[in-house]
């Protein structure tokens, strides 16, 4: 072997060696690099106990009632449901139906008690007619479903 | 053997130089071009988007510049590694040009995210995987530099960087896959290779523009940078 060759070979095991490393560090780690739980990952205990965490999901539609200066709404992952209570300003995109990241502790109640509250928008853009015209089909689609029950 | 001895006649700076000043002038005339009708596309008839309103288009800035900046990383990792692996002199030197055009877009794509943040999620920065993994990239860069800059000798400053460049390299995969892998603020991909990008087509239209517009800057920067340093060398 040259010793060109053999330069080349110690990169490429040396890569080789880091991604593998890489790899083990961050399967370590799963758990602290997730920024939130889903409602499913804490009803399965998964969230840390009696400390301060994340939820992550989507605010159940019809869900969003305020009392005042608090504001009540549920996040759900389709499976399960965790309800939110917090006070204080809501991000413009915290809509109905839309992701949100809610930072906070679990009450004994089982509420959750949101000290800060982060839209999370996904990574579809359109213009308001073609949002109108997906709703529209939604919105047909579950006619059709109804009248054929 | 006839090609490889062509590559390696490129690879000698003293007719890369001329080469160099005829690529980048053409190359910074594509880049302002690109840049015209990227912008044009962006702000005048790209649509408003139906959830964030106009507060989107700087999309038109930002994914172009996390593209680049990752990209960059990946092309100075691989001119340091064959400086490393055929002692060539000018891939030391292009790995030097390429560094502070990669920081200037990695900290574009974090400053202009930071402003896109505060009007859609509500804070200008959160600790996920995505923006904490971009984060790294900056300081990487800004480590590389740091190193080259702090050894005298061009070819031991080339071998330390080398090292650093393809050992920081692990982390280009980390920030391209950290919103499919975990739980982040950050949105995943529009546009990706595998599938139909998921925004209106003037949108990814406007985005294609700047992302040319950002390839034709930096090879004529990079291109530039290297004469000088070729010029500082040799």
């Amino acid at each position: 072997m040259k010793p060109r060759h053999k330069r080349i070979a110690a990169i490429a095991l040396g890569v080789v060696a880091l991604g593998i490393a890489t790899a083990l560090v961050l399967s370590a780690f799963q758990k602290n690099l997730v920024f939130f739980f889903t409602p499913s990952q804490v009803a399965a205990n998964e969230a840390p106990q009696g400390k301060t965490f994340r939820i992550g999901g989507m605010v159940l539609e019809g869900s969003v009632k305020r009392e005042g200066v608090d504001v009540r709404f549920v996040v759900t992952d389709t499976a399960k449901n965790i309800p939110v209570v917090y006070r204080g300003a809501l991000p413009d995109l915290f809509r109905e139906g839309k992701g949100v990241v809610a930072q906070g502790q679990i009450g004994p109640d089982g509420v959750f008690r949101a000290r800060e509250v982060l839209a999370k928008h996904d990574e579809n853009y359109m213009p308001p007619e073609a949002a109108d015209a997906v709703k529209k089909a939604h919105e047909t689609a579950a006619k059709t479903a109804k009248t054929l029950q | 053997m006839t090609t490889a001895i062509r590559w390696f006649w490129y690879a000698s700076p003293h007719t890369f130089f001329p080469v160099a000043r005829t690529l980048a002038r053409w190359c910074a005339v594509a880049a302002a071009l690109f840049a015209i009708a990227g912008l044009y596309v962006g702000f005048l008839v790209a649509p408003t988007d139906a959830q964030q309103g106009e507060a989107y288009r700087i999309i038109f800035i930002h994914v172009p510049a996390a593209w680049m900046s990752m990209f960059l990383y990946l092309v100075m990792a691989f001119w340091a590694a064959m400086g490393f692996a055929f002692n060539t002199r000018l891939s030391g030197m292009m790995a030097s040009a390429i560094a502070p055009t990669g920081a200037l877009f990695t900290f574009i794509a974090l400053w202009t995210g930071a402003l896109w943040g505060k009007p859609t999620w509500g804070t200008y920065w959160v600790w996920d995987a995505r923006l904490t993994s971009e984060l790294i990239l900056l300081f990487l860069y800004l480590g590389f530099m740091a190193l080259k800059a702090a050894i005298d000798d061009p070819r031991r400053s080339d071998r330390a960087g080398a090292v650093l460049a393809i050992v920081g390299a692990v982390n280009v995969p980390i920030i391209y896959y950290s919103v499919q892998w975990w739980n982040t603020l950050h949105q995943g991909a529009s546009v990706s290779m595998t599938r139909a990008p998921s925004m209106a087509a003037a949108m990814f239209t406007g985005m294609i523009l700047m992302a040319l517009a950002f390839w034709m800057y930096s090879i004529a920067v990079i291109l530039m940078r290297v004469r000088c340093i070729i010029m500082e060398r040799e």
